[in-house]
């Protein structure tokens, strides 16, 4: 291609132009470009402090204010539990309750998040009085009813269907179908999701009832 | 433990959010975003990087030219074939032409995602636009080429014949042409590619992660690429968000520029697949134009069958011809066919390379086998039932030899399946018998109804061999490890009942790695329903390499004969007599002579213990033993084994919008011995799930120019719940007689014969032929609007009346697609 003379990298046009010493490493070279840059220049992207309630827990992060509250939560809070299968809000993997309704996170702004109570997959289950977790009815009802395969999914489903089960406890076989039927799953064929989500109700009452 | 529906030891971690996918590993890595092509046939004439440089946070960005050694040559061709007269493949970055919408040009690796496609966003690249071919007709027409490289666009022409098939339909007492199309698909994952590598400087070593279906394939791939010693590339797939077939292709292009960028930066880089870039830069399958002639007799015995097809093959076949070969050969189904013929052509066409997906090749090969049944039987105005029992192979025939050569160059012979048996319970299920009168109290209601009906054989296991490695702790733990990789198949936990059993040890003791070069080097991969039936048989016989060694040291300790010993509960222990008896765990200890004691169990082990009870004859590891309590095997199959299945629908179809409800789906299902039927189950649902999108709904849709119109979930339309029907399965289990554990596979069953069913289904209900599919409700509907203007015959149903619907064999040519009457002729 020789045709394309304007094809330099930013590596070696950084190298040329600003520093020799071999020893260096290309990245090392790149930061330090970086660094001098960013005292000169004005595009670096100005970052807001972002404070969260998550899962009960207060967060603090800064971040610009493009990023996406489901990049924010992955990448920010490391809560990796929230997945990405489409970043334009079809699949719902990426569903998290915000003040306990389910919401799209890739739909969001982290800042728009601000001053909400998030609950990810990583806070449905409790802990007990040893500190070790219970499942939470939907998770026990997944686990026994073969709810998930590849489980990239499930997060999405898991959120969707806590929601879901608090307003609607007790949900016909249609109506548990109709009630997952905004979340994409590849693997499951859905037949088991819907049978979790009736066994969820099922262990929701079973646990609530005097023993 | 096999056999039983053992909930997954996988889910506990999945189901709280602890799952490790790709995307959540490398916190902190550089972030790589690529510039593609947005032309389907373009010459790159001149790539300006300038604005991109100046975005902060950018480190580097690279073209073709900048890729040294072997990263700049061609991606390998995987799985050469001697029918491949043109084989191309791609380059990591472009070099020169753009072949497909999607193509990775240039590579910027950033601090993180948003900076990265911000700089992407400021390159520019100048395109000389050239002539595209999309679609199957285009590319038979040859008038433009894809790759100058391959006339008429064709990359490979193969031919396999049994018998003069020619002959045998010429002299059959009847015959009738189809012609069939069907379109593409792909695999889809809700998790796409991924990749993460990281560089140690000081051990010049790659370790990286991939979103993969073959770690040990892409290792190997990477060293060669990277002109790396084998030894200092370690590959991992973590937790894998599904697979169905697009995983199992590799190197991609990312897959060797991640490490190569991250050895030359010194940094941990990530790229992540979006979903935009899955659509037009993975890969697709499916695509088929098939003509079929076929010469049975009154009872509808096929005589002579000829099958001619032509593939859509996109722009590169790194994979091969493996997806047409499949259909060439799995198209037989459960039949004895007469005489066979069958000819392909993989063609070339500007968009993205088609690879295999869950089924591949036989979802196109049962669609065509099974649209000839259903004409046969209509033809004759037989059952369908009846028809396929007339042609199928029976129990005695077993096994049966085709006398054709399968995917794994290997003879396609059948190992076991009971047909007639299958048939018997699928019309039990579904009520076979009772539809007549069900339809005719639909009619009378106004509503149409339908019932089709789909038989498949699906070979699989493949070679050419996995491998299990079985070490037992000292703790008691059993840590097991094999090649292959998972996707969500719940390996952990079959592989766990395979070794609770052979050992005798509780499963919360097994601890089941997969897909990890650290762990164990040797492997093939995940694909082809495989994974039980290689990697299982492996675990199976190294756990009995492992019983034997702990029996062989528990006897010489307990002293008495290993043959009079169990394994119960994870205690050896003499038959009879549970008083005499040591722990695994213990037997873990003597099997490791130790110096030093590094715990308590361990001081049973030290040179000093055993002194006046041990020989001092004879060295403290016996002769041809080794130290340590493990062992490893592998399975190598002589070839593939044939699992098979059966599958029912009732449809139906709305008298005015055309709109189609599947009301029933029926699967009868044999996959040999089930390690875990709840486990298989699922593969069932999630297979006709995928099936039913392939059906109904998910189509690639291109434009003349050769963009994907529909690269979202948006509009590429991925079965929700509610399309998706409850499935009813039966199962019939006939034992391999191949393999120790007499299984098969069940990953792909599920859809394979879908999109046959629902078109016989739907054919059923309306009365006139189907004969391309995915169908929609407003192509239904057009269909109806044909046949109600006479433009498209309806079904025969048995009235032959002959001499009046002779047709001239000029039909043949599928080119007359377009004329729908057509598509379904009697020739005699």
């Amino acid at each position: 291609m020789s045709e394309m003379t304007q094809s330099h990298l930013t590596e070696s046009h950084l190298t040329e132009s600003h520093l020799t010493e071999s020893h260096l490493t290309e990245r090392e070279m790149a930061e330090s470009e970086m660094t001098e840059r960013g005292s000169t220049r004005t595009e670096a992207e100005p970052l807001l402090e972002i404070v969260m309630r998550v899962n009960g827990v207060m967060h603090t992060a800064a971040a610009p204010a493009r990023r996406l509250l489901s990049d924010f939560l992955r990448h920010d809070l490391r809560l990796t539990g929230t997945h990405v299968g489409c970043e334009h809000g079809v699949c719902g993997a990426c569903t998290v309750l915000v003040d306990g309704t389910p919401m799209r996170s890739c739909l969001m702004f982290a800042v728009t998040a601000q001053d909400h109570e998030i609950t990810t997959v990583e806070g449905l289950a409790t802990l007990d009085g040893t500190g070790a977790p219970t499942m939470s009815p939907v998770q026990q009802a997944f686990i026994e009813c073969h709810g998930l395969q590849c489980g990239f999914c499930t997060p999405g489903f898991l959120t969707t269907i806590t929601a879901y089960l608090r307003e609607n406890p007790e949900p016909t076989e249609t109506e548990a179908r109709e009630a997952i039927s905004g979340n994409l799953c590849r693997c499951t064929g859905y037949q088991n999701i819907v049978k979790s989500v009736l066994r969820a109700a099922e262990i929701t009452t079973e646990r609530g009832a005097p023993s | 433990m096999f056999g039983a529906p053992v909930q997954r030891r996988e889910d506990p971690r999945l189901v709280t959010g602890s799952g490790r996918y790709l995307d959540d590993l490398g916190q902190g890595a550089l972030a790589a975003a690529f510039v593609r092509s947005p032309y389907a046939h373009a010459r790159i004439l001149d790539i300006d990087v300038t604005a991109a440089i100046e975005v902060p946070g950018v480190i580097a960005i690279y073209t073709h030219e900048d890729l040294d050694g072997k990263t700049g040559a061609r991606l390998p061709l995987l799985i050469p074939h001697p029918s491949m007269t043109n084989p191309m493949t791609s380059y990591c970055l472009t070099r020169e032409v753009v072949k497909h919408v999607g193509e990775a040009v240039v590579m910027v690796v950033a601090t993180d995602r948003y900076v990265a496609e911000d700089a992407c966003e400021r390159i520019k690249v100048d395109y000389e636009q050239l002539p595209v071919v999309v679609g199957l007709e285009a590319s038979r027409a040859a008038e433009l080429l894809v790759h100058a490289e391959a006339p008429g666009n064709v990359s490979a022409h193969m031919v396999q014949e049994v018998g003069d098939a020619a002959a045998a339909i010429a002299a059959a007492p009847h015959r009738l042409s189809l012609s069939l199309q069907i379109e593409r698909s792909a695999s889809m994952p809700m998790e796409g590619k991924g990749v993460y590598a990281r560089w140690d400087s000081d051990e010049q070593s790659i370790r990286m992660y991939t979103s993969t279906q073959t770690s040990t394939g892409v290792r190997a791939a990477v060293a060669a690429k990277l002109g790396m010693p084998l030894i200092k590339v370690e590959c991992i797939a973590p937790d894998v968000g599904g697979g169905f077939g697009v995983k199992i292709v590799h190197p991609w292009p990312e897959e060797v520029l991640i490490p190569w960028a991250a050895r030359r930066l010194d940094a941990e880089v990530k790229w992540v697949e979006d979903r935009r870039e899955h659509f037009i830069s993975s890969a697709h399958e499916r695509a088929q134009v098939q003509d079929v002639e076929v010469g049975f007799d009154d009872t509808g015995r096929v005589l002579g069958l000829s099958v001619k097809f032509w593939h859509d093959n996109g722009a590169y076949t790194p994979y091969g011809i493996i997806v047409p070969i499949i259909t060439s050969t799995q198209l037989l189904g459960p039949y004895k066919p007469g005489a066979y013929r069958c000819e392909f052509f993989s063609m070339y066409t500007n968009t993205v390379m088609v690879t295999p997906y869950r089924g591949a090749g036989r979802p196109q090969g049962v669609y065509a086998m099974e649209r000839t049944m259903d004409s046969i039987a209509d033809y004759l105005g037989l059952d369908r039932t009846d028809v396929r029992s007339a042609n199928f192979i029976q129990v005695a025939d077993m096994p049966y030899d085709h006398g054709l050569l399968f995917q794994d160059g290997r003879p396609l012979i059948y190992d076991s399946g009971d047909f007639p048996a299958s048939l018997a319970m699928l019309k039990a299920l579904v009520g076979w018998d009772d539809f007549a009168a069900y339809r005719a109290q639909a009619e009378l209601e106004g509503r149409k109804v339908g019932l089709g009906i789909g038989c498949y054989v699906e070979g699989t296991g493949v070679g050419p061999y996995e491998g299990g490695h079985i070490q037992i702790e000292t703790t008691g733990r059993v840590n097991v490890s094999t090649g292959l990789t998972s996707q969500g198949q719940g390996h952990q936990t079959v592989f766990a009942q395979i070794v609770a059993d052979e050992l005798g040890v509780s499963m919360d003791d097994v601890f089941v790695t997969t897909g990890d070069t650290r762990r164990f080097a040797y492997a093939v991969g995940t694909f082809a329903s495989r994974a039980a039936v290689m990697s299982g048989n492996a675990i199976a016989l190294a756990a009995r390499n492992v019983r034997e060694k702990a029996l062989r040291i528990a006897g010489d300790a307990l002293e008495v004969d290993p043959r009079d010993l169990e394994i119960v509960d994870g205690i050896v222990r003499v038959k009879g007599d549970p008083e005499s008896s040591m722990a695994l765990a213990t037997v873990a200890v003597l099997s490791n002579p130790l110096r030093y004691a590094f715990d308590e169990s361990a001081k049973a082990a030290t040179q000093f213990v055993g002194i006046g009870s041990a020989d001092p004859s004879k060295p403290p590891v016996a002769e041809g033993e080794e130290p340590g309590l493990e062992g490893k095997d592998y399975y190598s199959p002589p070839r593939a084994t044939f699992a098979n299945g059966m599958h029912a629908a009732i449809v139906e179809t709305d008298p005015e919008t055309a709109e189609i409800t599947i009301l029933r789906y029926c699967v009868v299902h044999d996959c040999g011995r089930m390690i875990n039927p709840m486990i298989v189950e699922g593969q069932v649902h999630g297979g006709v799930a995928q099936g039913v999108g392939g059906a109904l709904y998910e189509r690639m849709v291109y434009d003349d120019a050769g963009q994907l119109l529909n690269a979202s979930f948006m509009d590429f339309l991925m079965p929700y719940a509610s399309e998706v029907p409850h499935i009813e399965t039966d199962h019939l289990e006939t034992p391999s007689p191949l393999n120790p554990l007499g299984i098969k596979g069940a990953g792909e069953a599920g859809c394979i014969p879908v999109s046959a069913v629902i078109a016989s289904a739907i054919e059923d209900a309306e009365g006139f032929p189907i004969t391309s599919m995915p169908i929609s409700p407003d192509e239904l509907w057009d269909l109806r609007r044909q046949h109600a203007k006479g433009l498209l015959s309806g079904l025969r149903r048995g009235t032959r009346s002959t001499g009046t619907t002779t047709q001239s064999s000029a039909q043949t040519n599928p080119s007359n697609q377009t004329n729908p009457s057509n598509q379904t002729n009697p020739i005699d």
